[in-house]
């Protein structure tokens, strides 16, 4: 049986050739009919697809199909084939799903942009190769796919390449990710040295040999590699710096790629890898503590920041920390839980960023925003959903997520990851109820309405703008969509200990379960039989109450210093002193970057690579050559002089010189 | 009877004559005249070669040096004279259009 599954990432491929190739003529309605038709008929499709899936019985998942077989060399094959199990799945309909809801909203957001086709074609090419990334059925087509959900970033992060900063940002995204595949590269070489093969099944099957490695090994050093490539797309630390620049971009797309899509393909990743990190303890301690210390990290760092997209963006990559630190313990079904409830609020918090950006034409910063929530105010509510959502109150969509998380974290036996990630949720909580109150409440502190048409400072300039105003309703109908996705999201898991079925954990489970070496199989076992003990119950609801505590607590923080006492955070800026201005400059990592990594690079591509060895070795190599060719020539060409009788004599003189020969040699 | 050596002796000179004049006179006409020198040169050699040997070839060789003097005569001279119709000079370092 097959499901034509190939239809789906096609669908977004011929929009985007059809828009790419011949947009350019095409009126706005015309560009929008082939780039939502795609995407809309893609998500119809993924839809049905689900239906399907769901009437499948349980050995014909995961449902394979092949269609061609795309390179062959020695006993290596890849295919051209889709692996469609429940984590696929799931993916399938965030990507299409968000997707679709997000190329609705920038039809009302690019309204009033040049390039308005090239976004559409570069945003169906996005949807086109992330599909091809969760749909693939081998290491090497994801990886396919993986480059090219880069590609798609860098093009619309320079959408305004006319703008420098947006052109460097495009650059620094592109750069930093070729150091991640790098990694991710090596792992998949390592990948065919040691089972010949990069196909999920075969490697599956192959690795279900191994023994769980006690120290260092081969998966250990393929497990890390992966993680290396997972930092670079998912931006954790080391390789994070390049998402908050990535804002430059256009808002919807902010959303898209770099907050509920792209950014997650390392989480993917790393859960369908699990068969790999459930045999290398050490490398899954790696992604844990990376995870867990980019959540922090980046949430500190969120805390200051005044551009609202920037806060955003560092919300991004410490909810990211939680996905890894929950696939850090081996709860990859909470990391992809809290992957789509993220998907959910996190596009709706950079859409509703972005409809007030575009309600003030073009203002960032939350200094100059402020009151909103009379101009604006289904734009406020929508907002206000998404805040509390991830801050984690219940029932939120993001309590369930990030309290599975946390929970799985602590059960683990991690607990001081655990105590991190609390901090860190207190963190985002704060920095998420301050954006909440410095745009929405207080006094407008925008310029007065004749400055508008003069902020050049940020691109998106619209013209026409006097006061704040609520956005069209072809924008706000996908934030409401959202809200209500953020609101109920959570639903599908809520944890037995709730009362609910944590259906969305057993959903998963088959693919995460039939990986697990025997050696964890009885541990996961027994940990079930634990939680249905009622001591080990109790507990988890203890640990729910504080997570809900920290997220109050947050609440209260940002309550009262950006609306009660807005006087206050000043004050504390100055007695901060060195500490503040240091957290403000994001610690100077990308100061610390540019000394120690990008400096030296830049000197000794200019000294060595450029001028010595481009410049002096290849260039005087072929400067030389060609300076000895004209030289000979130069020589020679005085005899060729044109002069008939000089040519006669010359050879009249051979001829007299080989008969000279002749009779000294005497040859007959 | 006339030793071969003489013969040769003599063809060398005539044909060294023939290349001096092909070398050093600019008039197109002695020049060919220098050309028709140098074949007759190798003629005399050959039937001086055919006499000594008895053989038939090398008076054969010498018709067919005839013949394709004569036809090059014919070319030639036509072409001198349509050189010196359009150009009006027999000298051939004047005749030299196709230089650089």
């Amino acid at each position: 049986m097959s499901l034509y599954l190939w239809i789906i990432p096609l669908l977004p491929l011929t929009g985007a050739a059809i828009n790419g190739l011949l947009g350019k003529r095409f009126p706005k309605a015309v560009v929008n009919a082939i780039a939502l038709g795609a995407t809309a008929s893609a998500f119809a499709y993924a839809l049905y697809v689900a239906y399907r899936f769901m009437g499948l019985p349980a050995d014909q998942i995961p449902h394979i199909e092949r269609y061609a077989t795309w390179m062959t060399a020695g006993s290596f094959t890849a295919e051209f084939g889709i692996y469609l199990d429940q984590l696929s799945l799931v993916m399938l309909l965030v990507v299409t799903g968000v997707g679709f809801l997000i190329h609705i909203y920038s039809v009302g957001y690019m309204e009033h942009e040049g390039g308005y086709y090239r976004y559409f074609a570069y945003l169906n090419i996005f949807m086109f190769f992330m599909l091809t990334l969760i749909l693939a059925n081998n290491y090497l087509l994801m990886f396919v796919g993986w480059e090219g959900v880069g590609l798609a970033s860098y093009l619309l992060i320079g959408f305004w390449f006319l703008k420098d900063s947006a052109a460097n940002a495009g650059k620094k995204a592109f750069i930093t990710n070729r150091v991640g595949d790098f990694g991710f590269l090596i792992a998949l070489f390592l990948l065919i040295k040691h089972f010949g093969t990069l196909q999920y099944e075969a490697v599956f099957k192959a690795l279900s040999a191994y023994p769980v490695e006690a120290s260092a090994g081969l998966l250990t050093a393929i497990g890390v590699l992966m993680m290396v490539g997972a930092s670079g797309k998912s931006a954790q630390i080391p390789l994070y710096v390049w998402l908050p620049d990535a804002m430059e971009g256009p808002t919807p797309v902010s959303a898209l790629i770099h907050a509920a899509t792209m950014v997650t393909a390392g989480v993917y990743m790393i859960a369908r890898s699990n068969a790999v990190f459930n045999r290398a303890p050490i490398a899954l301690m790696i992604v844990a503590v990376i995870g867990t210390l980019t959540a922090i990290f980046a949430a500190s760092i969120g805390i200051l920041q005044t551009d609202i997209k920037k806060v955003l963006a560092y919300s991004t990559i410490s909810q990211l920390g939680y996905m890894f630190m929950g696939c850090g313990v081996a709860a990859y079904g909470a990391g992809i839980f809290h992957l789509m409830t993220h998907a959910f609020f996190k596009a709706l918090l950079f859409l509703s960023a972005g409809a007030i950006i575009h309600g003030l034409g073009g203002q960032q910063d939350m200094r100059h925003m402020g009151g909103l929530r009379k101009y604006m105010p289904k734009t406020f509510w929508c907002m206000t959903i998404a805040t509390f959502t991830i801050a984690g109150f219940p029932p939120l969509a993001a309590f369930f997520s990030k309290d599975e998380i946390l929970w799985a974290t602590w059960a683990s036996g991690n607990h001081v990851l655990w105590l991190i990630g609390l901090i860190a949720a207190a963190m985002t909580s704060f920095y998420m109820f301050r954006l909440w109150f410095m745009t929405f409440f207080g006094e407008y502190r925008g310029a007065p309405a004749e400055d508008f048409h003069h902020d050049h400072d940020s691109h998106d300039v619209h013209s026409g703008h006097g006061t704040p105003h609520e956005s069209p309703m072809v924008m706000i109908f996908p934030l409401m969509i959202l809200a209500v996705l953020s609101f109920v999201g959570g639903w599908v898991g809520v944890p037995s200990i709730l009362g609910g079925s944590d259906h969305f954990d057993r959903f998963l489970a088959p693919v995460f379960r039939n990986q697990v070496p025997v050696e964890m199989k009885l541990e996961v076992v027994s940990k079930e039989e634990l939680a249905a003990q009622h001591e080990e119950g109790s507990t988890e609801l203890l640990f729910m109450g504080i997570s809900v505590g920290a997220a109050a607590l947050g609440f209260l923080g940002a309550w009262f210093l950006y609306y009660k006492r807005t006087d206050l955070p000043a004050k504390m800026a100055v007695a901060a002193g060195g500490l503040y201005t240091f957290v403000l400059d994001k610690y100077k990592v990308d100061e610390f970057y540019g000394a120690a990594v990008i400096r030296p690079i830049v000197l000794a591509s200019t000294n060595i690579l450029w001028k010595g060895i481009d410049a002096t070795l290849i260039d005087g190599a072929v400067d030389e050559s060609a300076a000895g060719a004209r030289d000979i020539s130069d020589g020679m060409r005085h005899m060729q002089s044109g002069n008939i009788r000089s040519y006669a004599g010359w050879v009249a003189f051979g001829a007299a010189v080989v008969i000279a020969f002749m009779v000294w040699k005497g040859v007959r | 009877m006339v030793p071969l050596s003489y013969y040769l002796v003599l063809s060398a000179i005539l044909f060294a004559c023939g290349v001096a004049g092909f070398l050093i006179k600019r008039n197109i006409i002695t020049i060919f005249m220098s050309i028709e020198l140098m074949l007759n040169a190798v003629n005399l050699t050959f039937v001086a070669f055919a006499a000594e040997l008895k053989m038939l070839s090398g008076h054969v060789f010498v018709f067919f040096v005839m013949v394709v003097a004569a036809a090059e005569a014919a070319v030639g001279l036509a072409i001198i004279i349509a050189v010196f119709r359009t150009r009006e000079t027999l000298n051939v370092d004047r005749v030299n259009l196709l230089k650089l």
